[in-house]
């Protein structure tokens, strides 16, 4: 059988970190998706400059080098503002910028971008005759959001936040490299310290398989629901 | 050209961070990142063709064998693949005296070696995709011209499915791109390496990180109008003719 | 929606600061970076131990304060500090000009010279320019040691940077690495002493010239808590003065 040589708890606890992260992280970054489709819908001339920047810069460098730069420079910025309540106003203010917050920000603020461009495909696919349907019945537009536009959205964007989530739960292993303790990086030290990387390894690597495998089935179903309506397929 | 020199010296004077030296490792570092991203996309796209033309067989014992092989590798991070590959293969009794070890003692080439595979399986699969999309009507064309399947693949499916694929793999090429950073994990001086050198040393993030990642914008951005370019040159068939 | 959006965004960035409070130090958190044996390391049982460890601790009493040691990768271990992921940095830190810019260092408690370190069949008998020629260098990245191996011999070798000691050991035994140059007592205890004669010294050891390898290891502060590394220097004082520091140094490094 496989021997873990004790680090088997371990192992697991950095899963649960993985999973927490990867989680956590999707929900920031759907919410800033929404938020970057509805800026980039919107006709303001400055919302819709600011999240067409905010998409391109962040798809144009890699995962890894915004990650550090968030997470080395993120600590540096709060440092500054920390610094100058201290000499400025005496006030000893102590903000702990914990590495799995920095994770989840950085994660989500990525993946934010790409979410985007998803979410405002989906928007863009929903039929307008539905929406102006929705306001002839008096419908406020904060209704219409939730009984029309977003669910009919969401039929569309499912393929593509389900791609999406692929590439996050990925991303994840990066957060070992800026020191945080993933899966990944359990299984890296405990082949080191026992020169056995197969042993550690392999099992992530299959970890990562069967959550992949559980949210396909996961996406499937809800895909199935917001299906409901359009025939079968 | 002393000129130059001077006057390149006289911009770096009292910068403690963009030094000529931090600059050679910036260099240093984008010639590692390209040699590594161009060759694993090269030997990659080689790999793929006549995997994803397996992967499209019917026959379960070929498509099978490609299908585990992409499953895998599209489904574990890269992260996890080069460790494997780095840290595995010095666990192969006696590796250090075969005729191998040259290869495998350089980072580069473990790191060449994940990052192929990795590729390649996702090449494979926008392969396969592309093949499987040929229109009827293509392949009812070449049986009544009476083409073998093999010269049917060579003359219609292929090509075909080059260019539909075309947009998919250019995303690939970025996302290679973007995935090569992870090469300084074990210890390439590639871009991201450099960066991280020059952090570790000043101890300042700003300067190393939005540096490279500028670098790393500008490459993205020309390999995106590359294959624009490449679309429009390939795909002129296919846009709505004006008379 | 939006409101719930911008609800759940304050949220998450409240949670990001995740406590603001104010210090008083009487309990003072001191980043270290392990394993580095016999400096600080843990033991098959997972507790810390080591010169610094024992030392700290020793310190933390006198001063009648509470120490927690906090585990940070040492290419983060400055940026940690500054960010206040703890308050002090204990880990074989060199006190050099550079890191003077951004940190504010005790006096020196230990002084350290590195050293060369090779497979016993590496046949050089001292580290210099022809010596090295072609060789692969391993180094500890953003160590002394590191500024040092760049700084003198990049022209002539190949210098691979890790982020732990530990990496650098594996790639070492698995030949990857041709010699490698470390603090002196971290590479006798992990290399000469661990591997039964497969790892040599390579000439004698370095502590010049001092641009690189400065006065010793210090505690590094933020440069705003000098009351606290005041405190610290008197605590050293007394346990030089009391035999206490002499019986930490013969438990890692024998008697003098």
């Amino acid at each position: 059988m496989l021997d873990l040589q004790g680090y088997g708890p371990r192992l697991i606890e950095g899963a649960g970190v993985t999973v927490q992260l990867a989680v956590l992280s999707l929900l920031l970054a759907v919410a800033l998706g929404l938020l970057t489709a509805t800026a980039k819908m919107s006709r303001n001339w400055f919302l819709h400059r600011t999240a067409t920047l905010y998409t391109t810069l962040i798809r144009g460098v890699p995962d890894l080098v915004l990650m550090m730069l968030l997470f080395y420079g993120g600590q540096i910025g709060v440092n500054a503002i920390s610094d100058i309540l201290y000499y400025d106003f005496e006030i000893d203010l102590y903000i702990n910028f914990n590495a799995f917050a920095a994770g989840v920000l950085t994660i989500g603020f990525i993946f934010g971008a790409y979410m985007g461009e998803t979410f405002r495909g989906a928007f863009m696919a929903v039929d307008n005759g539905q929406i102006e349907a929705g306001k002839a019945y008096g419908m406020s537009s904060g209704l219409v959001f939730r009984r029309i536009r977003f669910p009919q959205m969401m039929r569309h964007a499912l393929p593509g936040l389900s791609n999406n989530w692929m590439v996050l739960l990925k991303t994840t292993a990066l957060v070992s490299v800026i020191g945080l303790t993933d899966m990944v990086r359990v299984a890296a030290e405990a082949s080191r310290a026992t020169h056995e990387p197969f042993v550690f390894l392999i099992p992530v690597a299959v970890a990562y398989l069967l959550i992949a495998s559980v949210s396909e089935w996961i996406f499937a179903r809800l895909q199935k629901r917001y299906d409901i309506g359009f025939g079968e397929h | 050209m002393p000129d130059i020199s001077a006057w390149f010296n006289d911009l770096l004077s009292g910068n403690l961070i963009f030094t000529p030296t931090t600059l050679g490792y910036y260099w240093t570092g984008l010639v590692t990142t390209s040699q590594l991203v161009f060759l694993s996309l090269v030997i990659g796209l080689v790999m793929a063709v006549p995997l994803a033309i397996m992967r499209s067989s019917r026959r379960k014992w070929i498509s099978l064998p490609v299908y585990v092989y992409t499953y895998v590798f599209r489904g574990t991070p890269l992260l996890i693949q080069l460790y494997i590959i780095y840290y595995g293969v010095v666990f192969f009794d006696g590796i250090q005296e075969s005729f191998f070890w040259p290869i495998f003692r350089e980072a580069f080439y473990p790191a060449l070696i994940a990052f192929t595979l990795n590729t390649a399986a996702y090449t494979t699969e926008i392969f396969r995709g592309a093949i499987k999309a040929t229109s009827k009507g293509e392949i009812e064309a070449a049986r009544a011209y009476g083409m073998s399947q093999g010269l049917m693949m060579r003359r219609i499916i292929i090509p075909s499915a080059f260019r539909r694929a075309l947009p998919a793999y250019g995303n690939e090429v970025i996302f290679m791109l973007h995935a090569s950073a992870i090469a300084s994990v074990v210890t390439l001086m590639d871009l991201t390496g450099a960066a991280r050198y020059v952090y570790s040393r000043f101890y300042t993030p700003f300067e190393p990180f939005l540096f490279v990642a500028l670098i790393y914008l500008c490459l993205t951005f020309a390999i995106l109008f590359f294959f624009r370019f490449l679309e429009k040159k390939l795909l002129a068939h296919l846009k709505p003719q004006t008379p | 929606m939006k409101k719930l959006l911008s609800v759940s965004l304050i949220g998450l960035a409240v949670a990001a600061a995740s406590s603001a409070q104010a210090r008083d130090y009487d309990h003072v958190r001191i980043g270290v970076d392990v394993p580095y044996v016999p400096m600080e390391y843990r033991t098959p049982e997972g507790d810390l131990t080591g010169f610094d460890i024992d030392l700290g601790n020793a310190m933390c009493e006198e001063i009648g304060v509470t120490c927690e040691w906090i585990e940070q990768e040492w290419d983060g271990i400055i940026p940690g500090l500054l960010s206040r992921n703890y308050d002090a940095v204990m880990s074989s830190m060199t006190i050099n000009d550079e890191r003077r810019q951004q940190v504010l260092f005790s006096d020196p408690y230990i002084t350290m010279p590195s050293a060369w370190f090779a497979p016993s069949n590496l046949d050089i008998s001292e580290a210099n320019e022809e010596t090295l020629e072609g060789l692969t260098i391993g180094v500890q990245r953003g160590t002394l040691q590191d500024n040092y191996v760049t700084d003198n011999y990049s022209s002539v070798a190949d210098i691979s940077r890790y982020s732990t000691a530990d990496d650098m050991v594996l790639d070492l035994d698995a030949q990857r690495l041709d010699i490698v140059f470390l603090d002196f007592p971290i590479g006798q205890s992990t290399l000469v002493e661990n591997e039964d004669g497969d790892y040599t010294i390579v000439g004698e050891q370095i502590s010049e010239p001092k641009e690189y390898f400065g006065d010793g290891f210090g505690i590094a502060f933020r440069q705003r808590d000098e009351a606290l590394a005041e405190k610290f220097n008197e605590a050293l004082a007394t346990l030089k003065e009391d035999g206490t520091y002499d019986e930490i140094h013969a438990r890692y490094f024998g008697e003098e």
